[in-house]
């Protein structure tokens, strides 16, 4: 026999759970989040940036990659990262036990709030995080104007 | 995709560590763990973790990695926040005997690889039964 769930005929609020959740996969899709588990696409570099007077400062997690694999390319107002995370040799024999690491290509574009000088992008790999520090074009610098008095 | 989304899959917060003193969460690192005939290896991903910053204990059968951030300097005012810096802690039950004098343990670009070599075992004795 099969086992139904018990609902009290006479409770009209028996339905709302099930109400509440349609209403939020509705909206979650419209929203642009789907409450579908997601599939994750591999290797994604996150990044965090931050900005000063003279220059943004961008980093990325990507543990584990070898720092010549990593390909900037950058116009005055945006920047491109470019990758691959490769697997490390392993010999054939072993036996996994757990494999939750991502590897694979990655490819970013992001676009920049100010004009930059692409001539004196710096970057550096260390423990792990990519750190891309871009000073602004002389252009986008905040100037201080003096007030003349006559 | 939308940068929250992300994050969310990305960084999985430690259930039961709480946050330091300083406000930081603990993450659950990534980890790939592979066994051949000589030993366990234990790869995890710890970005902004340095050298001095991982400890590695082994008591009884338990592992435990624990891995400090190095919180980098920061300069300016944030734009954009895509993921968040946190400590990473995580524990394995070990089912392998494991020879504690010989765990070897690497950091590089903020991979940990940790080696535990499985005991050797000692050669097979044949016992001869003897007539009496």
């Amino acid at each position: 026999m099969a086992i139904i769930r018990w609902r009290d005929p006479m409770d009209p609020f028996a339905d709302l759970g099930s109400l509440r959740s349609a209403i939020d996969q509705v909206f979650g899709d419209f929203m642009g989040r789907s409450s579908m588990p997601r599939t994750y696409p591999g290797v994604y570099p996150l990044l965090n940036i931050t900005e000063n007077d003279d220059s943004l400062c961008m980093k990325a997690e990507l543990p584990g990659i070898d720092p010549k694999q990593i390909d900037i390319t950058s116009t005055a107002d945006s920047i491109t990262l470019r990758g691959e995370r490769k697997v490390p040799p392993v010999s054939e024999e072993v036996n996994y036990h757990q494999r939750e690491r991502e590897f694979g290509t990655f490819r970013r574009v992001i676009s920049l709030p100010t004009r930059i000088d692409t001539d004196k992008i710096k970057a550096s790999y260390r423990n792990g995080v990519l750190t891309i520090d871009l000073p602004k074009a002389e252009e986008a610098k905040p100037k201080q104007i003096d007030i003349k008095t006559s | 995709m939308r940068a929250d989304e992300i994050k969310k899959a990305d960084k999985q917060i430690a259930a039961g560590r709480g946050t330091t003193t300083r406000g930081l969460p603990t993450f659950i690192p990534q980890v790939d763990i592979y066994e051949d005939k000589k030993a366990i290896t234990v790869l995890a991903d710890m970005p902004g973790v340095d050298k001095e910053g991982v400890s590695i204990d082994l008591k009884e059968d338990q592992l435990t990695i624990d891995g400090k951030v190095a919180i980098p300097e920061e300069k300016g005012t944030l734009l954009h926040k895509e993921y968040e810096i946190g400590n990473y802690f995580r524990q394995f039950t070990l089912s392998d005997v494991i020879d504690r004098e010989k765990i070897s343990a690497k950091m590089a670009d903020g991979v940990l690889t940790l080696t535990l070599p499985k005991v050797e075992k000692a050669a097979a004795k044949k016992i001869e039964v003897k007539a009496g």
